[in-house]
Order: C-alpha cells, then structure tokens, then sequence
C-alpha cells in the first residue's frame, strides 16, 4: 500500500477521524473546507501530532500510537507542496529549489527538476516577484529535489487560473507517470479528482 | 577640523571599547533571552520578562547599586569570577561594560523578541518537511529572518551603552583612563567651573558619535534590504 493512515485528532471542538488506505498512484482527498484535509497532511508530514492511529507510507510506518513511533518531520521524506508554497523569502528561487537536496537519497537531478518544471529563467529571481503558477511550480520544483519518497500537495490546483490549471494538472500528471512517487493530494473539487484521474477518498462526511 | 587632546582621545576610545564589548559580549545573551520569550510556553515566562526589563525601569543608581551587591569583589557572582577566573570588575573599565550591558539588555531583548516572534512558523515547518532538523532549520530560516531586529538591537544596544551614565558610576566610580567614558567625562568636567569649552567639546563628541551610528545602521540596513524586502543573506 502507498497510503495507509488510520488516525484520530482533537482539534478544538472539532475531531478529526479518517481512515483510508490507497495503492493508486494519485489519490486525493476531497471535502468540504474545513473538513481537516490539511491536518490529515501535517499529520502524515509530521507536523502534528495525531492523539491516536498509525500512518504508514510505502511500507514504512512514520507514525504509530500504540508502538510510539513517531518520526520526526525531516526524516520521512515527504515531498510536501503547501498551499500558500512556503517559499523561503530570503533565498533565491535557485536556492529555494536546492534548500532540501542537501540530503541523500536525491533520485531526480537538478536540471531534469528545472527541464521538467520549466523554471529556467526563475532561478535568479525571488520569491515575492512570482506569479502564483511560477510560485507553485518552484515549491513542487524544490519538494522533488528533496528526495521524497511520495508527494503531498495541498490543493496543487485551487489558486490559478484555468490556464495555469491545466499547466500545473498536466505536470502532476508527468510527474505521476515519469517519477513513479505515490502522490497524496488535497481537493475540495470533484471535477479536479476527475480529472486527473485520481483515486478518491472523502473527507468528513 | 579640530584636533582631539590626548585627554579627549583616551575618554572617546574607553567609551567605544566599552560600548563595544559590552554590546558584543551581551547580544549572544539577548538573543538567548528573546528566542525564549518569543517561543517558550512555560509559566515562569512573566517573570523572566519582568527581570529582564527591571533595568528600563529601576533608576539606574539602584541597577548600580544592585550591581556593586552581586558583582563587588565580594559579592556572590563577583567573588566567585574573581576567585575561579581572575575577572574583577571594580572600578575597572570591564564594570563599567556590565553595566552597559546590562542597561542595554532590556531594549537589545525587545528588538529581537519582536523580530523572532515575526518569523512566520510556516516557513520553518517547510525546511522541517525538506529534510532539515531543528538546528539547521534555526541557522537557514529562522536566524537570517529575524536578522533585521538583531541588527536593530545592536543600533539600540550600542546607543545605549554609549550614552549609559548612572549605572556606571554608582558601580565602578568615575576614574579616569578606566570608567570614565563620555557622560562621565562631560559630568566631571560639569563639575569644575569654567570649563564651559570642554564640556563644550565633549558633547559634540558625544553628537558625533551617536549621530555616525545612526547613519551606519540606516545604511546597513539599506544595503541589507536591496532586493529582497529587508532580509540579509
């Protein structure tokens, strides 16, 4: 299985319970705002802290209640693209891009990563002069050169225009069928799952 | 121009090793002090606040005072560094950069506090999810973007050690050649009548220097800021 999460946290009033499993390539969450997609992946990144479950990814178990496991963020490996990008506003695109290749494991170079992205002429640009779409490719650019063993993306989709929407969908695309990483992704848009072709899990209902 | 005496030199360049070791042996300290309180949650937080502020408040004869009772050769933390590392601060030139530093603390504290509390907490997860551990998350993300308040600490530390005056003479005196640095040299010589051009002399000094480094750290912080929104490196 790519995916297994089976976890429960409280989040103020609100609980948030999930269970899914998934070996499809690309599987989306899909809910209503607020549903706590978002948290289900802060979980699975390792930014917060599950009161009860397991996440296992690709075999691994990065977080488990009962045995307490619970490994930190920076060493599960997760490809994490956020929603608001998070890129880091004091380094350069081209540093940006380079920020997690530091570490081993790396499987994609940095100029496939540029090529495939078409972030070429960004590199020397900062971050609070890109569009959105350039934002975003740059954030997906940086999660690959990471070395992730599966991508979470967090509505990848939902800020661009249609334009830019289909630029974007069709890369995740390339990147599901060129790369082989599982890839986790966040939608409040059924015609997006449709689109491209995901396995689809609800969220809150 | 008008040449300095050699009175004068040797008052401006005890005022600017004072001010100097006194901002950077406190900055590592301040920032200490602020990381804590922007980010610690734990109950005794107020309290460490309010002792660290205790300086901007307390007239500065009592912060003196204060200083004399623990860091005299005979108090407990004086005695102890003059027994174990041979560091005495009595009427010596390093009393009288305690006591900048501590004078300095609150405002250096403040700056950084408000800097680090800035730090958007998201980007430091990004680094975490990239593969960076806490250490490297600090020294990548979290440090060069609470840069500029660290330097603005440093502008406001070193203000106020240059211009500190009642702390230090309650603590180390006034002596020449040793704690008498520029307020104090301008109080001496307020002392003795008809020395209105030296005293004359002496503050302009005193508005030169603070004037310069104020324009130092406006350019650096100009210079730091080309291109990319106020963020160094």
């Amino acid at each position: 299985m790519s995916f297994e999460v089976r976890v429960t946290k409280a989040l103020g009033d609100a609980e948030i319970a999930t269970d899914f499993a998934s070996d499809a390539p690309l599987t989306a969450l899909v809910g209503r705002s607020g549903a706590g997609k978002t948290s289900i992946l802060n979980m699975i990144a390792g930014l917060s802290r599950p009161d009860r479950g397991r996440i296992a990814v690709a075999g691994e178990t990065l977080f488990d209640a009962a045995t307490r496991i619970n490994l930190a963020p920076e060493t599960r490996r997760a490809g994490y693209v956020f929603q608001d990008h998070r890129l880091f506003p004091h380094k350069r695109v081209r540093a940006n891009l380079l920020y997690g290749a530091g570490r081993g494991g790396g499987w994609i170079g940095f100029d496939d990563v540029v090529a495939l992205l078409g972030v070429g002429r960004l590199l020397d640009r900062w971050p609070r002069t890109l569009s959105g779409g350039e934002a975003q490719r740059v954030a997906i650019g940086r999660a690959l050169l990471s070395g992730p063993r599966f991508l979470l993306m967090d509505e990848p989709l939902s800020a661009l225009d249609n334009a830019r929407r289909d630029e974007i969908g069709a890369l995740i695309l390339r990147i599901r069928d060129a790369l082989r990483v599982p890839i986790l992704l966040v939608t409040h848009d059924e015609r997006e799952v449709e689109r491209l072709g995901a396995a689809r899990i609800a969220i809150g209902d | 121009m008008i040449a300095l005496t050699p009175d004068e030199w040797e008052v401006v360049r005890l005022s600017l090793k004072v001010s100097l070791v006194a901002v950077a042996a406190v900055t590592p300290v301040a920032f200490a002090i602020a990381y804590f309180l922007a980010r610690a949650r734990v109950p005794g937080k107020l309290l460490i606040d309010a002792l660290v502020h205790l300086p901007l408040v307390l007239p500065p004869v009592v912060t003196g005072w204060l200083l004399l009772l623990g860091f005299g050769n005979n108090g407990p933390i004086g005695g102890w560094l003059n027994a174990h590392l041979g560091l005495s601060f009595m009427f010596r030139w390093t009393g009288a950069a305690l006591a900048a530093a501590v004078m300095a603390l609150p405002l250096m504290v403040r700056a950084m506090r408000l800097s680090i509390e800035a730090v958007d907490r998201r980007l430091e997860s990004a680094a975490r999810t990239l593969g960076a551990g806490r250490r490297r998350t600090f020294a990548t993300v979290t440090l060069p973007l609470s840069l500029p308040g660290v330097c603005a600490g440093l502008v406001l530390g070193f203000a106020r050690s240059i211009g500190e005056f009642g702390a230090t003479i309650s603590f180390v005196s006034n002596i020449p050649g040793e704690t008498r640095t520029l307020p104090l040299a301008i109080y001496a010589a307020l002392q003795v009548p008809g020395t209105d051009a030296q005293v004359f002399r002496l503050a302009a000094i005193s508005v030169t220097l603070s004037l310069g480094a104020l324009i130092a750290s406006e350019w650096l912080a100009r210079r730091m800021g080309a291109g990319q929104g106020g963020h160094v490196l």
